[in-house]
């Protein structure tokens, strides 16, 4: 299995962003053990790195790598949706495309 | 709801739109959010970049788009459309877009609670990068499409909203309803978004689409109330026409030009008011563009300039008719006294054209216009939009003193009144009737004066012809009534005389 690059995008330190850094960081320790490389960024201290990866919401969980990129969005707090989501196999898209 | 008395009313941001600050009274709330909706193809998604493109234009002011459904790289190619270069403004930094659109290989997964913190960062960092005084938002429904969760999306917008405050940015955000009389928008965002509501139209009626652009209300200040009419123009976007808000200021003035037939003018007292707006009125073939023809013809001869807005005929039909009649309209168009703008009327609705045509007088700057015919653009016009679209030419070409000349058909070939007529009648200086006269076999032709605002004129109805240097008029129909009803009957004398005494009038043929 290939090396895992997450990114995830807070707003700050709210409540919301803390929650989802710490269920984020537990479920790395917990279930990919050193198989992840984890970057959290706050879109509030770097605007210019949100906008290159147009996030809207907040937060926003990036699997940049395997490709196909894909996005979860929200506080991370249902860990079987993420564990799901981590999970699930690549190549789901429906309209297969290159990524730019 | 605080004292209204002690707060100054908001203050108003011109925004550069044409007319628009007309009817606003000085244009959008300064330093808030202004909502804009409207149905599918209203022009929301125009009035939004227009408020950003007049700024960087005509006051020096970046902006900031934000869309939410329609992605940058497609709205740079639209835009380039109205002659905005989007990409040239966002090389000098004056024009930013935050792309919120829904990316191709979007499969979010949504998992918990989340705000639109992103977002935010994004529009704040534009606002700063470009020093944006103004801002678009392109539409909120499209936000509700993207995010399933309708009441986080609702608090986040209304947050948003708020926290535009911040950035001192007068804001303009679109939303969509789905009825042209029903309710203000979909998902009730009009209620949180904004204090400042305004409504685009494009209403079907009999067949025909109709712009208008209402101002609903204002937190805190004026506008004008109702719907007014707007086009959406190729080369400059929207522009609102504001009817009613045009004052009554035209200067009046007392100085006479020539019709272009020497008997008219006598008709009409010495001729027609340099800021006059005659109707020409008669059934098809009774001389009505003769008349426009040899109006422009004479005066373009003499070296005004004269235009010719032609709805009927073709370019080569109006050419050879005008040399038929001894003018030579080539000769005058390449002298540039002359200047002939042909258009099928079907090609576009009332305000298109009179947008158009308002556009060619202000480029050519002529004293002397024609319209041949108002019938013409009556057959595509409702009746309103029709009579708002004369009201507003009218009231233009006497704002800068051009005489004007308009035809109208009657419908039936012996006369009757026209609904061209009843529309204008009150609104023109001077009417002029022409009329097909049945008299022992043979047709004739009549020609009144029937009206003329400020002067004395003749009251006769006078037989004329027409050859090959055009009009010619005669001498008054003696013995016959009817003329103008279409029922021509000749009287014998006596009976006349009986009916002359009844009337005492002492002016009775008085060209001046």
């Amino acid at each position: 299995m290939s090396h895992l690059v997450l990114k995830l995008y807070v707003a700050g330190r709210s409540p919301r962003s803390q929650r989802a850094v710490s269920y984020l960081e537990a479920l790395c320790a917990r279930e990919l053990a050193g198989e992840a490389e984890l970057q959290v960024i706050d879109v509030l201290r770097h605007p210019e790195l949100a906008e290159e990866a147009r996030i809207f919401a907040t937060p926003t969980l990036v699997k940049e790598s395997p490709a196909p990129q894909r996005r979860l969005v929200g506080d991370l707090s249902e860990t079987k949706v993420v564990l799901e989501w981590l999970a699930a196999p690549s190549g789901q898209n429906r309209t297969p495309r290159e990524e730019t | 709801m605080s004292s209204e008395g002690r707060i100054a009313s908001v203050s108003k941001l011109a925004t550069g739109i044409p007319g628009f600050d007309l009817i606003s009274d000085g244009g959008l709330p300064k330093h808030r959010t202004t909502l804009v909706s409207g149905t599918a193809g209203s022009a929301k998604t125009v009035f939004a970049a227009q408020f950003l493109a007049a700024g960087i234009r005509e006051a020096n002011e970046s902006g900031v788009f934000v869309t939410f459904e329609e992605p940058a790289d497609d709205l740079r190619a639209n835009l380039r459309s109205f002659g905005w270069d989007v990409e040239a403004w966002e090389r000098e930094g004056r024009w930013a877009f935050v792309d919120a659109s829904p990316r191709l290989d979007q499969e979010d997964v949504t998992s918990g609670s989340y705000d639109f913190g992103g977002l935010s960062a994004r529009i704040g960092h534009a606002i700063e990068r470009v020093k944006a005084s103004r801002v678009s938002l392109d539409s909120l429904g499209a936000v509700f499409s993207q995010f399933a969760d309708a009441a986080t999306v609702r608090r986040e917008l209304q947050r948003m909203s708020w926290s535009l405050k911040n950035y001192e940015v007068t804001a303009v955000m679109t939303a969509e309803r789905t009825e042209e009389y029903g309710d203000i928008a979909r998902f009730g965002v009009e209620e949180f978004v904004a204090d400042n509501v305004i409504v685009l139209r494009n209403v079907l009626e009999a067949e025909k689409r109709r712009r208008t652009i209402e101002i609903l209300k204002y937190r805190g200040t004026v506008h004008q109330k109702g719907e007014y009419p707007f086009a959406v123009m190729p080369n400059s976007g929207i522009v609102v026409i504001p009817l009613s808000a045009i004052n009554l200021e035209q200067r009046s003035t007392d100085r006479r030009i020539s019709s272009g037939d020497t008997e008219l003018d006598a008709m009409c007292g010495g001729g027609l008011f340099q800021d006059s707006v005659v109707l020409v009125s008669g059934a098809t073939g009774t001389g009505k563009t003769l008349l426009a023809t040899e109006f422009l013809g004479r005066g373009a001869q003499r070296g005004e300039r004269s235009l010719l807005l032609a709805f009927e005929e073709s370019r080569d039909q109006l050419f050879r008719n005008a040399a038929g009649w001894g003018l030579d309209f080539a000769a005058l168009e390449k002298q540039g006294v002359l200047r002939v703008e042909c258009a099928y009327p079907e090609t576009a609705g009332p305000e298109d054209h009179l947008i158009r045509m308002k556009d060619i007088i202000t480029s050519f700057q002529p004293t002397r216009v024609a319209v041949d015919s108002l019938s013409a653009l009556e057959r595509v016009s409702t009746a309103r939009g029709f009579r708002e679209m004369i009201v507003t030419l009218t009231s233009f070409l006497k704002q800068h003193e051009i005489a004007a000349m308009l035809t109208a058909a009657t419908p039936s070939l012996l006369g009757g009144e026209s609904a061209t007529e009843s529309h204008i009648s009150t609104i023109t200086d001077t009417i002029v009737l022409l009329r097909y006269v049945e008299m022992f076999g043979e047709m004739r032709r009549g020609i009144t004066v029937l009206k003329m605002r400020g002067s004395k004129h003749d009251k006769d109805i006078r037989e004329f012809t027409i050859d090959q240097e055009g009009m010619h008029i005669g001498r008054p129909f003696r013995n016959v009534t009817g003329i103008l009803s279409g029922n021509p009957v000749h009287v014998v004398p006596v009976e006349i005389d009986r009916v002359d005494h009844l009337f005492q009038h002492g002016d009775r043929k008085e060209p001046r």
